[in-house]
């Protein structure tokens, strides 16, 4: 006798920069399946044409990153009966990015940011040079170890309601890595980065909503380092030096 | 640096508060029982040098706190930007330091 | 009502809550203003105001701007010692501690009243 196979009724959206909406899938059920595996699915079986993006599957590269029933999450480590609402999914592109197509989005205006902010080491030794010595454990170097782990993978970005309303704020990752790199005493760019961080787009901006901290997938939180270049700026603005 | 400028403002603003805030709720709660009666107000605060200073620092402080605050959610909500939203944040804190310093007046002087 | 789903977060909704109670009283705050400036201009405006203000209701609505002030004061403070002191885990406690604060604030007022 014949199991029927249970089917998840899968809603993806469909379009281009101008515009899109949502086609339903039906996408058969399997053990341990992840979003990420429905998405392939329906794009071998039902849409070739459907663009999404993935690299290693394996929780690594953050290139999945995709709205999953309304929160960005990394679409293979997602398992389908953690999040499938009554057998129902939602998949859509990342927020407060633009969309190239389908579920693909454009990831330039993450990165140009990250420039904005400076969030870029600046040596300040050559090679002639003996190594600088970093004590593992000290206040610095654990603030910046505590932040140091984030791959880009822009789900943070995604889940800033600050972002979303202001599109000139840098966002969480950006400023994240500048507040790893503030705390690194090798940098040679600090007064500068301080600046490129305090201004307009930057930390004041963050609302502490934490919507950052409870979505990035390496347990990483940005609104605590936010808050580390609020202390900075705060403090450099009262010592005259901002 | 104007944002980090304006964020130091609306935390020491909301600092030098937080008592001010204490002392009204205080002040409110007491003052209610029974019913609110003007000249009853008024007998506590006229000619009052405490009051009046109370109230004034709460005036300024609330101006700064309240126009910075009102920036954050017109630029944000209504997309309000450059000198429109300068002008904007001047306005109501000088709306804000008109009539409250009036009220102020108002009931010491 | 469908929220969106990273809006069902408790921290979401002590940042809306912040950013309403700030919007509400920056609004209130003129209309006070106003009608204490009565002493100087019209006293028995001002009296006759006061004495409307003895109505339940009005009590009921002066309850609520107690409330609106203390939960938007507690807020402001959770925020800052989430700026400034020493990281902790503990963010949602203390946004549930500033809500019962504010509720307790708005009781004593309430109280008063009766």
């Amino acid at each position: 006798m014949q199991k029927e196979t249970p089917l998840l009724e899968v809603a993806i959206w469909r379009g281009s920069p101008t515009g899109g909406a949502f086609t339903t899938y039906s996408v058969p059920r399997q053990d341990s399946q992840t979003v990420l595996d429905v998405v392939s699915w329906v794009q071998r079986n039902r849409a070739p044409d459907l663009a999404y993006r993935f690299a290693c599957r394996v929780g690594m590269c953050g290139s999945c990153a995709m709205t999953v029933n309304g929160r960005p999450r990394w679409t293979c480590r997602t398992h389908v009966e953690k999040v499938a609402n009554a057998g129902r999914l939602e998949i859509a592109p990342l927020r407060n990015l633009p969309v190239v197509r389908d579920l693909v989005a454009d990831l330039d205006p993450f990165f140009d940011k990250w420039q904005t902010a400076e969030a870029r080491f600046a040596p300040t030794r050559t090679r002639a040079e003996e190594p600088e010595r970093i004590v593992p454990d000290s206040p610095e170097r654990s603030a910046a170890n505590a932040a140091i782990e984030c791959i880009n993978c822009a789900v943070c970005y995604a889940a800033c309601d600050a972002v979303a309303l202001n599109p000139a704020y840098l966002g969480p990752a950006a400023l994240n890595r500048a507040w790893t790199l503030q705390n690194d005493s090798r940098d040679g760019a600090r007064a500068e980065r301080l600046k490129a961080v305090a201004g307009d787009g930057g930390c004041g901006n963050c609302h502490s909503q934490q919507g950052c901290a409870a979505h990035c997938p390496n347990g990483l939180n940005p609104t605590a380092s936010i808050a580390g270049l609020k202390r900075m700026a705060a403090r450099a603005l009262l010592k005259g030096r901002l | 640096m104007l944002s980090a400028r304006l964020y130091l403002a609306q935390r020491i603003s909301a600092l030098v508060m937080a008592p001010l805030v204490l002392g009204h709720l205080a002040v409110t709660i007491v003052a209610v029982r029974g019913g609110l009666d003007a000249a009853e107000i008024l007998g506590r605060t006229r000619g009052s040098l405490l009051w009046g200073g109370f109230y004034g620092l709460f005036v300024l402080a609330v101006s700064v706190h309240a126009a910075i605050g009102l920036r954050a959610i017109v630029a944000e909500h209504l997309g309000l930007r450059g000198r429109g939203l300068d002008i904007f944040t001047w306005a109501t804190m000088a709306g804000l330091l008109l009539t409250g310093g009036r009220a102020v007046a108002a009931v010491v002087l | 009502m469908r929220i969106a789903a990273h809006r069902r977060e408790a921290l979401w909704f002590a940042f809306a809550l912040h950013r309403l109670s700030g919007l509400a009283l920056a609004i209130f705050l003129p209309v006070h203003f106003l009608v204490l400036g009565l002493a100087l201009s019209d006293p028995a405006a001002l009296d006759g105001f006061l004495k409307w203000s003895n109505h339940p209701l009005v009590g009921l609505a002066e309850g609520g701007l107690v409330f609106l002030l203390a939960v938007h004061m507690f807020g402001g403070l959770r925020l800052m010692a989430l700026e400034f002191l020493p990281w902790s885990d503990r963010q949602k406690s203390l946004a549930a501690f500033a809500v019962a604060a504010a509720l307790f604030a708005a009781g004593l007022f309430l109280l008063g009243l009766f």
